[in-house]
C-alpha cells in the first residue's frame, strides 16, 4: 500500500504548482556532500518560503536521501514550515526577558488585530504570526521582529500600529 | 593631527533601536559638508539601554553618546565635529568629566570583549592593530609546543563559558592525546537560553578573536577542519562570521600552510543551525552537523574519542575561544589573577529584565550577584522591589533576595540550585509570579524536548500540566509533592542536559517560593498580581468617574452603572480578561 501510495504522488508532482527546477542548483551543490540534508532543506526554504510536499520527492529521488528521514529532519527543526507562509511573518519574541515584560500582551494584540492565531496566516497571505523563543534583544524587551527589522520596547498598541501600517503600505 | 574617530554601535540591538538610520544621517551629512572624519561601525559597547550609542574620539579624548536619534545627531555632527564643541547633555561616558554611569562600567574588566564597541568587526586590519593574530604567531614562530599551549590553558584555568563549567585545557588534553588521521575542533554559538545574547554579542562585535581562539585550538589538538554551529536566528552574528572568515583565509590565517607554516592545515566554514534548544547538547549539535535530527547520544564514547563523523572531535563556547587569544598572548596569569580559587578570569552576563541598566557586562569572578545588579545594573526599574535573578535559563534557577550576596562563582552559584550558565541573569521584581516563570520555563523545555528519553518527554508535559493548572486557580492539595516527585524521576532517567536541568526552575522556586505556589493552590491567590485567573476586579469608588467606558468594553457585560455614576462589577460574570483595567483611563480598577 504505502509503494502505491508514494506513486501516486509522483504522478501529481506532474501537475505540481511549484517550480520544481528552482532547486536543481541546491542539488547539484550538495547532492554528494556529507551531512547535506539540513542544507538541501534550508535552501528549499528559501527559494518556496515552505517545503513543498513536491520537493521532498524530487530531492529523495535526485540525492538519494530517504524521505523518512526528510521528513523527520523537517518536523524536528522548528526553521522549516510545511505550509506556505504570508508575505510577512511577525515573530513575538517570548523569551524569558519579554516574558517577564509582558510579551504576552503584544502576542493578543496582535492575533486580536490580524484575527489569526500563533502559527496561522491570514486569509490574504499577507501576515504569519508566529512566537519565537530569543531574538536576543533582551535589553530591549518586549520585541517582535517583521523581516528583518526589530521592534523594541513594544506595547500592545505600538504593535497593533506597525502591523496595520504595513498593511495600508500594501493596499496601495 | 589625528583625524576624529566616530563610532556607531551597529549590534542587533542597536539596529532595532534604530542605529542604522543614525549611521546613515552622519554618514550624509559628512558627504554633504566634506568633513575630514573617521566615521565607522562596531559592534556591541555593551549599554544596550542607551541605544543608539555614537563614540567621537578626537584630540581631547572620547566622549560616548547615548540614545542618539537622527535629530540628536545632527546636533552632535553640528557641534561637536564641526566645530569642537561637546554636546555634554547627551554624554553618557567620557574619560575628561564623569557622569550618572559610571557605575556601569565601574568594576567590568574587558577581556573576553576586550574589542566590542572598539573595532569595526568586518574589517581585520582593525582586529590586528589590536593585538589581532599576534598570539597564534607567536606560538608558530616561537615554535611553542602544543603541550605546551594546552598547559597554558590549563594554568590560567578557565572553565567552560558555555555552562558546564568543565576546564577547557583538560577537554584539550583529551582530545590532543586521541590520534587520529582527521580532528574537528567546534565553536557552540547555538545560544539557545531565552534571555541570553553574549554570545551574539561577541560574535558580532568580535568575531576575529573566535576564529583565532579555533586556530590555536586547532594546532593544539592536531585538528584540521573547524565548524561555527550558529543558531539561525542570528543572521548578522552568521554575516560577519563569513566576513571573517573569507579575510582570514585571504590573509593566510586560514588555509594551508599557516602563516609559512608547512603542514598546519587548518579550515572553518559556519554551520547554520535550524532551531532546536537541544542542539546546545554537544552530542545533539553533532548530529546536527552530519544532517540528522539533532537527538543526544550515549557517552562514552566522549567527543574527544569519537564525536563528529565518528573522529575525535572538541567542542568549547564563543565565549571560552573569544579568551583563548588574550592568555596565549599575555600569558595564564594575566587571566588567573582575576576570580575565586576554582573559577578564575572573568564572565560575560547579559543583563535584562526588570532592571535599569540593561545590557552585557563582563565582570571578575567572585563579585556578588547583588554588586551586579545594583552597582552595574543601575537597580529595579520604577523603584520597584528586587525579588529574584534567574540564572542559567531553563537549566538554571532563581536566586531570591536574601541570597544575592552569593559570589559569582560556579561552585557557589550551583549551591544555591541554580547554575552559572552561559550568563543570562533575568532580574525579576515583586510584580513577576515566581510560579509562573516556573511554568514559563518547562513550557520551553517540553517543547524543546527531542523526545528521546521517556522521562523527558512525558515528565515535563506532567509538569507542565500541573503547573498550568495552579496558575490557573485549579491546584489541588499535593501538587507540589508530585512536582517534586516528577523533577527528580525526570533529572535522574534523562540521557542529555536538558532533562537533567529541566525541573532546576521548578525545583528552585519551590526552594525560596514555597509560599506563593501554596498561597495559589490553598488560597487561589496570586501574589504578585500577575496570574490572571487568580485575581479580583473591583472599582474603587473614590477614582471612578463614571465614564463607562469600561462597562462598553468588558466582553461578558459584568459591569453595571449609569454615565456619571460610579460603577460596579458582579465577580459572578467577571472571566478576568482584564480589558477593564486596561481601558480605564483614572486608574480606577483595582486588582487584588
Amino acid at each position: 500500500m504505502r509503494v502505491k501510495r508514494i506513486l501516486q504522488e509522483k504522478e501529481a508532482v506532474i501537475q505540481s504548482s511549484v517550480d520544481l527546477t528552482l532547486i536543481d542548483p541546491l542539488i547539484e551543490k550538495y547532492k554528494n556532500k556529507k551531512g547535506n540534508l539540513i542544507p538541501i532543506l534550508q535552501g528549499t526554504q528559501d527559494v518556496y518560503g515552505y517545503l513543498p510536499k513536491e520537493t521532498f520527492i524530487k530531492i529523495s529521488e535526485q540525492t538519494g536521501l530517504k524521505l523518512s528521514e526528510m521528513y523527520g529532519v523537517a518536523t524536528f527543526y522548528t526553521q522549516f514550515r510545511l505550509n506556505p507562509v504570508g508575505r510577512y511573518i511577525v515573530k513575538v519574541c517570548h523569551g524569558t526577558a519579554c516574558h517577564v515584560q509582558n510579551a504576552t500582551a503584544i502576542s493578543e494584540a496582535v492575533e486580536d488585530a490580524l484575527g489569526i492565531k500563533d502559527g496561522e496566516t491570514t486569509e490574504d497571505r499577507l501576515f504569519t504570526l508566529e512566537s519565537v523563543a530569543c531574538l536576543g534583544c533582551c535589553s530591549l524587551a518586549p520585541v517582535m521582529m517583521i523581516g528583518d527589522e526589530t521592534y523594541a520596547k513594544l506595547t500592545g498598541n505600538k504593535a497593533v500600529k506597525i502591523v496595520k501600517e504595513i498593511k495600508i503600505k500594501e493596499s496601495n | 593631527m589625528k583625524k576624529t574617530k566616530v563610532l556607531v554601535g551597529l549590534a542587533s540591538c542597536g539596529i532595532a533601536a534604530g542605529a542604522n538610520k543614525v549611521y546613515n544621517k552622519l554618514k550624509a551629512l559628512q558627504e554633504a559638508d566634506k568633513l575630514d572624519i573617521d566615521l565607522k561601525i562596531t559592534g556591541c559597547i555593551g549599554m544596550c539601554y542607551r541605544e543608539p550609542l555614537v563614540e567621537v574620539i578626537d584630540e581631547t579624548g572620547s566622549y560616548l553618546y547615548g540614545e542618539i536619534d537622527e535629530e540628536k545627531a545632527v546636533e552632535i555632527f553640528d557641534k561637536h565635529l564641526k566645530q569642537g564643541e561637546i554636546v555634554k547633555d547627551y554624554v553618557v561616558k567620557s574619560d575628561l568629566f564623569e557622569s550618572k554611569d559610571d557605575s556601569f562600567w565601574d568594576g567590568q574588566v574587558k577581556i573576553a570583549l576586550r574589542n566590542c564597541g572598539v573595532i569595526d568587526p568586518e574589517n581585520i586590519v582593525e582586529y590586528e592593530e589590536h593585538d589581532g593574530y599576534i598570539a597564534i604567531k607567536k606560538i608558530l614562530e616561537g615554535k611553542i609546543s602544543q603541550e605546551q599551549v594546552i598547559k597554558t590553558v590549563l594554568d590560567s584555568g578557565i572553565r567552560g563559558r558555555g555552562g558546564g563549567g568543565f576546564p577547557t585545557g583538560m577537554k584539550w588534553r583529551f582530545a590532543y592525546n586521541n590520534k587520529a588521521d582527521t580532528k574537528y575542533i567546534i565553536c557552540n554559538a547555538d545560544e539557545g537560553d531565552p534571555g541570553a545574547f553574549m554570545d551574539r554579542s561577541l560574535l558580532e562585535g568580535d568575531p576575529h578573536a573566535v576564529i583565532e581562539g579555533l586556530i590555536i585550538g586547532s594546532y593544539a589538538i592536531d585538528a584540521s577542519e573547524g565548524v561555527i554551529y550558529c543558531r539561525a536566528e542570528y543572521p548578522l552574528a552568521i554575516k560577519r562570521l563569513n566576513i571573517a572568515i573569507d579575510q582570514a583565509r585571504e590573509k593566510g590565517y586560514l588555509g594551508k600552510n599557516i602563516m609559512g607554516v608547512k603542514g598546519f592545515n587548518f579550515d572553518l566554514y559556519v554551520k547554520e543551525g535550524a532551531g532546536a534548544f537541544v542542539c546546545g547538547e554537544e552530542t545533539a549539535l553533532m548530529a546536527s552537523i552530519e544532517g540528522e535530527r539533532g537527538m543526544p547520544r550515549k557517552r562514552p564514547p566522549f567527543p574527544a574519542e569519537a564525536g563528529l563523523w565518528g573522529k575525535p572531535s572538541n567542542i568549547n563556547n564563543v565565549e571560552t575561544f573569544a579568551n583563548i587569544p588574550y592568555i596565549l598572548l599575555n600569558g595564564a596569569e594575566s587571566f588567573s589573577k582575576y576570580g575565586t580559587e576554582k573559577s578564575k578570569g572573568t564572565k560575560v552576563f547579559a543583563l535584562t529584565g526588570k532592571i535599569n541598566h540593561g545590557g552585557s557586562v563582563e565582570v571578575p569572578m567572585g563579585i556578588t550577584i547583588r554588586d551586579i545588579i545594583f552597582k552595574l545594573g543601575g537597580g529595579i526599574t520604577d523603584g520597584k522591589k528586587f525579588k529574584a535573578v534567574q540564572l542559567g535559563g531553563p537549566s538554571g534557577g532563581c536566586i531570591p533576595e536574601y541570597l544575592a550576596d552569593t559570589i559569582v562563582d560556579y561552585d557557589s552559584v550551583n549551591a544555591t540550585g541554580a547554575i552559572m550558565g552561559s550568563g543570562g541573569m533575568v532580574v525579576m521584581d515583586e510584580t513577576t509570579c515566581m510560579v509562573d516563570i516556573a511554568r514559563f520555563f518547562l513550557d520551553f523545555t517540553c517543547k524543546e524536548s527531542c523526545g528521546k528519553c521517556t522521562f523527558c518527554r512525558v515528565g515535563t508535559k506532567r509538569m507542565l500540566e500541573i503547573l498550568t493548572r495552579i496558575t490557573q486557580g485549579e491546584g489541588q492539595e499535593g501538587d507540589i509533592e508530585k512536582l517534586e516527585e516528577l523533577a527528580y524521576q525526570i533529572k535522574d532517567n534523562s540521557l542529555c542536559g536538558l532533562g537533567q536541568t529541566a525541573p532546576n526552575p521548578v525545583l528552585t522556586t519551590i526552594k525560596y517560593f514555597r509560599h506563593e505556589y501554596e498561597a495559589h493552590i490553598k488560597d487561589k491567590k496570586c501574589p504578585a498580581l500577575n496570574c490572571k485567573k487568580l485575581l479580583t476586579y473591583t472599582v474603587n469608588p473614590d477614582t471612578c468617574t463614571g465614564c463607562t467606558v469600561c462597562a462598553k468594553n468588558c466582553p461578558t457585560d459584568a459591569i453595571d452603572g449609569a454615565r456619571k455614576e460610579i460603577h460596579f462589577i458582579r465577580q459572578d460574570a467577571c472571566i478576568q480578561c482584564g480589558m477593564c483595567f486596561s481601558k480605564c483611563k483614572f486608574d480606577a480598577i483595582i486588582l487584588s
